[in-house]
């Protein structure tokens, strides 16, 4: 029989052959091994599929991301320091603990996983937990599409996860660059693996991006105009539209590098008529955008931060409205910077270079706000403040580094050299990853129902910051000594070595960071009855969704809010407290959508689309491919809203139950 | 304060309906725009070159606006006309994507010599 | 403060299903534009690496295309018919009108592909050089959309055939005329830039 059809390129020898794959395998298939027996023993699949995977709460979905991208920080996080402890070793005579090949595939899937999968997780995430909330909203608009827009995601993550256990990931990058990303230099399954997650991921995050942007548009509650939005809301609403535009360059980017590996076109091969630098082109055209939709709600929290623990109005509200707007506009116009050496000219790397320069300016105005919000305030130094202090910290030097790269002969010497790894890990780490941390800190006490041990997260902050400095100043120095990014091997003669050893220091006190973050979580659930958030609002913020009991009902507001001025429960407490009386709410009944199975299906089937494509298993790719077709089908049959009614007997049933604490509500 | 009576009217999609004139307005003039590249381009050599490609741009720019009008309504929407700003969005990106890519495309060549560009024109088939 | 504020609230949300749903997909056709676009560029840059095969006033059959492109207009138009009849709620009207389009636009698709079945037989498929790559990239991925568009509009029919114009029906047939009419609208383009600037050898 020929097993070619339902095998495709699949052998015996697909399993890995070296003891870090090996390890990084075997220890990812035994602790999901053993989740999924703990669920089948304790009975638990019903809670969890009715509850978790099927709901379209987009709390509860919020929730799902950020758990999935703390998992695959934890991968991230090993990959990087696999790679510090091998760049710290492979000197001279030693050649580390990783052979060149796997060392390739290291690097190329700590990027991968850093941005695609921890960064664009916390990110979908923490808007998903606070976007309708602050807006005064009951849902998102789309909720069916939210939770499938998930699973997209989810698959990604699996089918990236499979290829450390069979076949290979790609040894080209994160951005797998022609030559070396066509099927003659890269045979193997490693870049289709890397194609893959990325387009079914980058599905999943267009669909969102659809989804909150239709939200931010018709679903603010009454009175919230644009211009009374909290500062979040207009950040994701800036990041929301550079998904939808860029996202798309992407998936025809990677469908283009897809079938000249498959199908012998000639899009980016380096001969038959094709050109390799458009590829570059194309690729950056996204990535810069990407870069400014992961930053930008992060400026988002630390504008809600800052203002609640100053207890002051965000300073220079229409100001920080049009720089996230000028750098929404700019972030299409200066993608060349991340190829000046590519040999363009004169004429075009000034253009881009002056633009990049230019696209400082209205961050710097951003960061000024900040600090103005904070003088003069009384400021509460609460974990996430200390967030956003490290942020000014790092995101001010990591910034500069940059602007010192955008003038195109400085580029020339620095490009593609550590002190450019140096200066995009300070931006991420130290303004998007920092963003995000003070985030889940904010919010945690509003969805999960109690507040975070301070003191651990106090030690994890610390450990980041030292971590973060000994591990990457180290490589700013190199950089400038010329030392090239993603080598596994240097001589001794060079005089690297110390700052790679200190460097490697500097990621294991980040890896004691990560433990100390862990050791948080488990510490606060252990303690959450003495941690409870019984008021709904303990940072006394100023915001609608502090207005809520935590964890926040399902439907989030018993009553829609109305909105008179910025900054809307703030208003509500000063009236409170001013004496005036709130008439007794009037509850009604509530629409909410149903559980949606479909979107699981939809998800696994994508993942054996994937994997199909992969590894040439057409059959597979035909039969999940008519299967997703199918479930949609089947979905949208019928005049099923999928709805169903929360009445208001019940309403007012669970609000008396969580609001016995008398919080002031809308 | 719980049902006060909005200022505003919701903005609903009632004003982007089309009618059967409008939709035979835009079919005819489509057509006509068509025929109208179609007929200067098979007639190409008994007009100015220059004269040619201009005008099918801008018979192409015309069909493109008379369709997102009659076919699909666009500038009907009353206020706030998000769809007219996403779609303004939309063509910015598009424009800067498409000519700045080939304005950088075509620059590549910036630091080669004559010679040079002629040995990769000839192995590409006349490509940049 | 707030007793002056309550007349002036001048913001009310749009709940409205069909209004978000034109909204949401309104959206997606953007995002759809910007995919076309990254096409449209590489066309641009690898349309004269011809690689010592055929350039495009060698392969293009501008009759042809005109023929194509005037199925797939007529197939625009009637589809805006079909969405007239079905707001008055004339459901034979819409499944004759949306028949019709279906049938122009399987017309269309039949046409370019075997424009495309002749290309491949004399050996200038997408293997041949980055010239055909883009082209049959470019054009093969409205083509694709067009099957996506044509089983959306078999089923509608089917669906409208078995229980009526409802609610939810209209709805859909509205998004998939803003889908349909898109695709003409993408369709100029290619007509333009593709087979007519091909032919001017620009």
């Amino acid at each position: 029989m020929n097993y070619a059809y339902i095998l495709g390129k699949l052998r015996g020898d697909v399993f890995p052959h070296d003891i870090v794959t090996i390890g990084g395998a075997s220890t990812m298939a035994i602790v999901g091994l053993g989740v999924l027996l703990y669920l089948t023993f304790s009975h638990r699949w019903t809670w969890l599929w009715r509850e978790w995977l099927t709901s379209v709460d987009h709390k509860k979905i919020g929730i799902m991301y950020i758990v999935v991208a703390m998992i695959m920080l934890l991968r991230g996080g090993f990959d990087a320091l696999l790679l510090r402890t091998q760049q710290a070793t492979s000197v001279g005579s030693s050649h580390g603990i990783v052979s060149p090949n796997t060392f390739q595939q290291i690097f190329s899937a700590h990027g991968t996983i850093m941005i695609f999968f921890v960064a664009m997780g916390l990110m979908f995430g923490l808007i998903n937990l606070a976007l309708p909330l602050l807006i005064g909203s009951r849902d998102v608009a789309f909720p069916f599409l939210n939770l499938t827009a998930f699973w997209l995601f989810a698959g990604g993550m699996i089918l990236i996860n499979l290829s450390l256990g069979i076949g290979e990931f790609s040894a080209a990058g994160w951005l797998a660059y022609p030559p070396l990303s066509e099927i003659n230099y890269s045979p193997g399954v490693g870049v289709d693996y890397w194609i893959w997650s990325l387009q079914i991921a980058g599905i999943g995050s267009l669909l969102s991006g659809i989804n909150f942007l239709s939200t931010i548009v018709k679903m603010r509650c009454r009175g919230m105009n644009l211009m009374k939005m909290p500062m979040f809301v207009w950040s994701v609403m800036g990041s929301m539209l550079l998904v939808l535009f860029a996202f798309p360059i992407l998936t025809a980017t990677l469908s283009m590098l897809f079938l000249d590996r498959t199908i012998g076109t000639h899009f980016f091969t380096a001969s038959g008529g094709g050109n390799l630098m458009m590829y570059v082109n194309l690729i950056w055209a996204w990535g810069h955008p990407e870069v400014y939709i992961l930053i930008l709600p992060a400026f988002g929290v630390f504008s809600e931060v800052v203002a609640t623990f100053s207890r002051k109005r965000l300073f220079g509200y229409t100001t920080m409205v049009w720089a996230i707007a000028v750098i929404t506009i700019l972030s299409f116009s200066v993608w060349l910077h991340h190829f000046f050496t590519m040999g363009a000219g004169a004429d075009v790397n000034g253009f881009f270079g002056i633009m990049t320069m230019v696209i400082a300016i209205p961050t710097g105005v951003k960061l000024f706000n900040w600090i103005a919000t904070m003088y003069r305030g009384r400021i509460s130094l609460r974990l996430p403040m200390y967030w956003f202090l490290g942020f000014v910290a790092l995101f001010t030097v990591g910034g500069v580094a940059g602007v010192v790269m955008a003038v195109p002969p400085a580029d020339f010497q620095l490009h593609n050299s550590l002190f450019l790894v140096a200066h995009f890990h300070t931006m991420i780490v130290g303004g998007v990853l920092f963003g995000y941390f003070a985030g889940i800190n904010y919010w945690f006490p509003k969805f999960i129902g109690f507040k975070l041990n301070e003191t651990l997260g106090k030690c994890a902050f610390w450990c980041w910051v030292v971590g973060f400095l000994l591990a990457f100043i180290p490589l700013y120095i190199l950089g400038f000594m010329g030392a090239t990014r993603r080598i596994d091997h240097y001589s001794t003669s060079l005089g690297w070595h110390p700052l790679f050893i200190v460097a490697g220091v500097g990621a294991g006190i980040i890896a004691l960071g990560v433990i100390f973050t862990l050791l948080q979580l488990i510490v606060s659930f252990i303690q959450r009855k003495d941690n409870l958030d019984l008021s709904g609002d303990p940072w006394n913020g100023r915001t609608l969704e502090w207005s809520t009991p935590s964890p926040v009902p399902v439907y989030n507001y018993a009553i829609e809010p109305v909105v008179y001025d910025r900054d809307a429960f703030w208003d509500i407490k000063e009236a409170a407290r001013s004496g005036k009386k709130l008439p007794a709410p009037e509850y009604e009944d509530i629409v909410m959508p149903k559980n949606a199975p479909a979107s699981v299906i939809i998800g696994l089937l994508a993942i054996g689309l994937g994997f199909g494509m992969v590894w040439h298993i057409w059959i597979l790719v035909g039969l999940c491919f008519a299967g997703i077709i199918i479930t949609l089908l089947i979905r949208t049959t019928g005049e099923d809203p999928h709805e169903y009614v929360l009445r208001a007997a019940k309403v007012e049933e669970i609000e008396k139950a969580t609001r016995a604490r008398g919080v002031a509500h809308v | 304060m719980s049902k006060e009576k909005p200022v505003a009217v919701v903005s609903k999609h009632s004003t982007e309906y089309g009618t059967l004139r409008t939709y035979f307005t835009g079919y005819i003039l489509s057509i006509i725009l068509t025929l109208g590249a179609y007929l200067l381009v098979v007639n190409r050599h008994t007009i100015e070159r220059s004269v040619v490609l201009i005008l099918i741009v801008a018979f192409a720019l015309i069909q493109f606006l008379v369709q997102l009008y009659y076919f699909l309504h666009l500038g009907k929407e009353t206020k706030p006309r998000w769809k007219l700003f996403v779609f303004g969005f939309m063509v910015s990106v598009v424009l800067i994507l498409v000519f700045g890519s080939i304005w950088i495309m075509n620059h590549l060549n910036t630091r080669m010599t004559p010679a040079q560009v002629n040995t990769y024109l000839s192995n590409q088939g006349g490509g940049f | 403060m707030s007793d002056t504020a309550e007349a002036v609230i001048t913001f009310v949300p749009d709940t409205d299903k069909e209004s978000k749903a034109i909204f949401g997909f309104w959206i997606y056709i953007m995002t759809d534009c910007v995919l076309f676009a990254s096409l449209f560029a590489t066309y641009a840059v690898l349309r004269n690496n011809t690689f010592g095969g055929p350039d495009g006033a060698q392969i293009f059959n501008l009759p042809y295309v005109l023929a194509e492109t005037i199925v797939l207009l007529t197939s625009s138009f009637t589809c805006g018919l079909g969405i007239l009849s079905a707001r008055r709620r004339h459901k034979n009207k819409v499944l004759m009108w949306f028949s019709i389009s279906f049938f122009l636009g399987l017309t269309f698709l039949a046409l370019e592909l075997s424009d495309f079945r002749h290309l491949a037989a004399m050996g200038d498929s997408w293997r041949r050089s980055g010239f055909l790559s883009a082209f049959f990239t470019l054009v093969g991925t409205h083509g694709a959309h067009i099957t996506v568009g044509l089983f959306w509009m078999a089923t509608m029919l089917f669906r409208i055939w078995q229980v009526g114009l409802t609610k939810a029906n209209v709805r859909r047939l509205t998004l998939l005329s803003i889908f349909w009419h898109f695709l003409d609208l993408i369709w100029i383009f290619i007509f333009t830039i593709v087979y007519l600037f091909g032919v001017m050898q620009v």
